[in-house]
């Protein structure tokens, strides 16, 4: 096994092109649990720890880039977390203070999961993906970057480098379901963020379906239900009305950590809750 | 070769006092050597073939690519097994390789040695065999009629007790139904050993394992050896709570390193770990309890299913605990028990932690609360009503005749002050949902619940008990040699504080636990303390005894006007002052004992008898905040207050109390191995979830009652098990009062309240 450790973006794209089943390694919080576990045997790891540009974001008018490498825990406070109060929620249910410090956001899409916590919030955010190798680079939505369960539209030889998603004006919520008080894998989680601007709100779903969902039907019924000019406060009507189609936008399975039923169920309490703290 | 178990140096601490623990800083700073830091020169790894099925015939091995693998030392099947075929705690009924059925999703078929573990694994990946799957016997309600799964049946053991006038009826009666699912002790260590061939043509093992006289017997039985040729140290263990009783690995190891001449190494993966050891009993339960118009209990019938799994292990054993103790610390004139414990092709079920008493204290409990509610009584003065007493019978006709404060352990706790509701909180961390911001206060339901468990110390069933340690003299520095397995409960304070208390000396040493010594029994059943702390204190006043005599004859005196105090023989009227000291350097001393315990009885075929030495009560009084809509708790307060006979470290108590009552929370709320058509659904710690720091407030005791028992070195009791008993109880009797629902099985999961039929309708 080599492990190789380029300093450049460049470099890691050419490592990555030479060689194309290389695992790329970043916190190594998903990958190193896979090793350990014996599901994945590495035969070459490019590691991206040192690559600065990977570890950069900045904070445009419309939209928030942020690299790959940035961790859980640089995202879950400060001036990222003012302009993306939402990511910075979900980032602070990630794991334990030990994973945020390691887990990347870029990690998490590699990953791909269902149940990776940024995903519905970054669904709700329109977010792009950045996609470099040495062939160049593309960007993608999101919905297409991820294709199914652990499954993305990354090719072999490239790297994710940095996502973007909108910066809103507008209140934020984001709220996770597990049956432990941390450190616990999603059950449900429900991003909902509001646009005072385009007077829009929009809902991302996670791990209540084989990829992170939208709930078009309840965002719609909210930007109209919402009084944009004047008192912003939501009635418990609106609050059922919306709780309704976003449940019905999940489509949850049973497992072993939860059944179908209970996952749209409890989305859509969730939903009406993360409506009604936005709108008290 | 690295030594498994250093000899530890104790400082003068005495009994009472908060000794700290030998290995608690290397512990904390990852120095201290687990069983899994074990190595040996040319030292080979081992690795174990298993049933990805739950129930199979094995049609054919093909060992042939595995042996032909580069760097592989040694493949073996059931037909390398050198003696007896199977092994068994306490009955010998499970193969040490399968070679005809499988009878368990994870059961052993081929052990492979190589010179790398990935190497050891690839091998194992490499043998073929071909299986003819069976449905598997998944439901322990169909098992007594269902075909037999293993030559002896489907049943391991029915037991009854009917005790007193069985055809009384009382006034107010009320019934119900309980379910426990499937816990696990959820150490952190896993199993992992090295096995080293010895000259004489045995073999010597080095092991994490809770008792290490039973493992050498079925060792050398397996492996056609006389006793004397298998020597087992105990090596660092990393938890126990039960799962280390049984044979894992131990006869695979030394039968691996015996073919291939070397030492060989084996550490199971956390995954194979939950497939390595047996687990607590998922159980099925069904009460009535009778009671008169004023509350007095008249009569209880229960009926209890527990699922053994595959092979017995100690099943026959936890099912008797289960009846024995299925009345809870209440007087109960008249008892009609059925118990059952069967066969199925579920894992493996055995020893954890509360050994049968934590299952029935989940139902007597509830059953408890909801006889109080019928009979309109507060449910305190209900279970002080019916507590039991000294001199009371049990319902197995058992006298108590030792200590028994289940009352005051009551009153103390129900006296405790509660804690304050609050007029809000923000911080999403003291909410239920935690970190995830799922609730709001405004969402959140309060609810208190009260439980009160006990169970018994030591082994029972007429079980000749014992316990054997040397304490040695020289110099003034004492030596304790015992083969008690240290699993984390604190022998190696107490075996120093014993000896301390007793000779005064500065200095005591604690020596290997190895089979060089009669056998210490098993780090369960709460017994160390009391057995091999027995047997401690019966070899230093041994030693004390001889010390005396010999100055008595050097002095010329009578032995009764010497005592030995503060190190010093000194005679009454203090014209002798001879300390220990000099004493042994002139000629040291050396004296073994072998503690046994009051004999017991067995039970007969009504379940009566004086099958128990002793007893252990414990309580607790849970707060917890539910917000019924989505099903979250969060534990807010947790007390207890526990009698202990006496308290001989407060420290360790404390870790004991703490520890155990963790483990009974976590089977409340979140704990359980599920096992879907046999197979374990949840083999990790991602998905077995246990309680974190946030999950678990600081406990609160309310009291710890001291009343010395009788027969008890120091009158000290075991403390390991009865903090688990009743914290599980206490839990979910609070979400009941918080929700109105009658939640009838644990773990209780976020769908058993935010889905419960009671909801729905809204
Ligand atoms: C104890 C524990 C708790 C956890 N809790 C949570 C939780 O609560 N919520 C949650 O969502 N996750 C959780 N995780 C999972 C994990 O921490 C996250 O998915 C994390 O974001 C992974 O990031 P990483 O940097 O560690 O990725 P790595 O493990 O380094 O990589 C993950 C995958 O992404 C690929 N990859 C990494 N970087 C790139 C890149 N720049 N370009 C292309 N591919 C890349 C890797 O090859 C690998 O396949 C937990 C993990 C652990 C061990």
């Amino acid at each position: 096994m080599t492990v190789l450790s380029p300093r450049t973006l460049a470099e890691a794209c050419s490592a990555a092109a030479s060689n194309p089943n290389a695992d790329l390694l970043a916190g190594g919080t998903d990958l190193m649990v896979e090793v350990n576990s014996g599901h994945r045997r590495p035969t070459d790891v490019i590691s991206l720890g040192a690559i600065a540009e990977l570890r950069e974001w900045s904070i445009g008018e419309d939209r928030i880039t942020i690299g790959a490498g940035v961790t859980f825990a640089k995202i879950a406070s400060g001036e990222l977390a003012t302009a993306a109060p939402a990511l910075a929620m979900a980032a602070r249910t990630v794991g334990s203070p030990q994973i945020r410090n390691a887990a990347t956001l870029g990690g998490n899409l590699g990953t791909g999961s269902p149940a990776g916590d940024s995903l519905p919030v970054l669904a709700a955010l329109n977010a792009s993906v950045v996609l470099t190798s040495v062939h160049g680079q593309r960007e993608i939505p999101l919905s297409e970057f991820c294709v199914g369960p652990k499954r993305t539209d990354r090719q072999p030889g490239e790297l994710i480098t940095a996502v973007r998603i909108d910066r809103l004006n507008g209140p934020q919520e984001f709220c996770k379901l597990g049956t432990r008080q941390a450190m616990v894998i999603s059950v449900v989680s429900v991003a909902v963020v509001a646009d005072t601007s385009s007077t829009s709100v929009r809902v991302g779903l996670g791990a209540v379906g084989p990829v992170p969902l939208r709930a078009p039907e309840a965002e719609a019924f909210a930007a109209e239900a919402i009084n944009w000019s004047g008192q912003t406060s939501v009635d418990t009507e609106t609050c059922r009305r919306f709780a309704e189609l976003v449940r019905d936008a999940a489509r949850p399975i049973d497992d072993h950590r939860s059944t179908a039923e209970y996952r749209r169920h409890a989305t859509g309490v969730l939903a009406a809750r993360a409506l009604r703290r936005i709108f008290p | 070769m690295s030594s498994p178990t250093i000899t530890r140096t104790g400082s003068s601490h005495r009994i009472g006092e908060s000794a700290p623990r030998p290995d608690g800083i290397p512990k904390a700073r990852g120095e201290f050597a687990f069983s899994s830091d074990l190595w040996a020169e040319r030292m080979l790894w081992g690795a174990t073939l298993r049933s990805p099925h739950p129930s199979a015939r094995i049609l054919s091995i093909d060992i042939s690519a595995a042996l032909a693998m580069p760097g592989v030392a040694t493949v073996l099947t059931a037909e390398d097994v050198p003696g007896l075929s199977s092994f068994g705690l306490e009955h010998a009924d499970q193969p040490v390789l399968a070679s005809d059925v499988v009878r368990y999703q994870g059961e052993a078929i081929a052990l492979v040695a190589a010179d790398h573990p990935d190497t050891a694994r690839k091998a194992v990946a490499a043998i073929r065999v071909e299986y003819e799957t069976m449905a598997p016997l998944s439901d322990p309600r169909i098992a007594l009629d269902a075909t037999p799964i293993h030559p002896e049946g489907n049943l391991v053991r029915h037991l009854v007790i009917r005790h007193g006038d069985l055809d009384v009826e009382g006034e107010v009666q009320v019934e119900g139904s309980y379910e426990i699912g499937m816990q696990d002790q959820a150490f952190l260590g896993p199993e992992s050993g090295m096995a080293i061939p010895t000259e004489d043509g045995g073999v010597e093992l080095m092991i994490s394992t809770q008792w290490l006289h039973v493992d050498r017997d079925q060792v050398a039985a397996c492996l056609d050896l006389p006793v004397d040729k298998v020597h087992l140290t105990l090596a660092g263990v990393g938890g126990a709570f039960g799962a280390r009783e049984d044979v894992s690995m131990q006869v695979h190891l030394c039968m691996l390193a015996l073919r291939t001449g070397r030492p060989v190494k084996m550490v199971y993966s956390r995954e194979e770990s939950f497939f390595g050891h047996v687990h607590r009993h998922p159980a099925q339960l069904w009460y009535r309890h009778h009671a008169d118009r004023n509350g007095r209990i008249v009569k209880v019938e229960c009926r209890l299913l527990f699922d053994g799994g595959a092979y017995r292990s100690s099943s026959a054993a936890v099912i008797a605990n289960a009846a024995c103790f299925s009345m809870g610390p209440y007087l109960v004139p008249n008892a009609h028990v059925d118990a059952t414990v069967v066969r199925t092709n579920n894992p493996t079920c055995g020893a954890m932690r509360g050994f049968g008493a934590v299952q029935t204290c989940f139902a007597h409990e509830a059953q408890m609360d909801k006889l109080a509610d019928a009979l309109g009584m507060d449910r305190i003065e209900l279970r002080l009503l019916n507590a039991l007493e000294p001199g009371h019978e049990l319902i197995t006709g058992q006298v108590i005749t030792g200590t028994a404060p289940v009352a005051e352990v009551i009153r103390t706790l129900a006296a405790h002050p509660l804690p304050p509701a609050p007029d809000s909180i923000t911080d999403s961390r003291l909410l239920p949902g935690g970190t995830g911001r799922t609730t709001d206060y405004s969402d959140v339901k309060r609810g208190i619940g009260f439980a009160v468990g006990f169970k018994n110390l030591c082994f029972s069933e007429g079980f000749d008990d014992f316990s054997t340690a040397r304490v040695r003299v020289d110099g003034g520095i004492a030596t304790v040699k015992c083969a008690c397995a240290e699993v984390g409960q604190g022998f190696v304070t107490l075996a120093q504080q014993i000896t301390t208390e007793i000779l005064g000396v500065e200095r005591v040493d604690l020596a290997p636990a190895d089979t060089s010594i009669g056998s210490a029994g098993s780090t369960s059943a709460s017994r160390q303390t009391w057995m091999s702390g027995g047997a401690v204190h019966a070899a230093a006043t041994a030693v004390r005894d001889t010390l005396i005599a010999r100055v008595a004859r050097d002095e010329g005196v009578d032995i009764t006007v010497l005592e030995l105090v503060d190190g010093v023989v000194r005679s009454l009227d203090g014209t002798i002052n001879i300390s220990i000291v000099e004493l042994t350097t002139a000629e040291p001393v050396e004296e073994e004992i072998e503690f046994h315990h009051a004999p017991t009885d067995e039970l007969d075929e009504n379940g009566q008898g004086n099958a128990h030495v002793s007893f252990a009560f414990s309580a607790h009084r849970a707060v917890t905040d539910v917000d019924p809509e989505l099903g979250l708790v969060r534990l807010v307060d947790i007390a207890t207050s526990q009698e202990v006979g006496r308290v001989l470290n407060p420290l360790q108590l404390t870790g004991q109390l703490e520890g155990g009552t963790a483990q009974g929370i976590g089977l409340a709320l979140m704990e359980e191995i599920i096992v879907d058509e046999s197979r374990v659904r949840n083999p990790s710690f991602t998905d077995y979830l246990i309680p974190t720091m946030l999950d678990l407030p600081d406990l609160q005791i309310a009291a710890i009652i001291e009343e010395p028992e009788p027969g008890a070195p120091f009158g000290a009791k075991g403390v390991g098990e009865a903090p688990t008993i009743s914290s599980t109880p206490a839990v979910v009797a609070a979400l009941r009062n918080a929700t109105g629902l009658a939640l009838t099985r644990v773990p209780v999961r976020p769908e058993h309240i935010a889905l419960s039929a009671d909801h729905l309708d809204d």
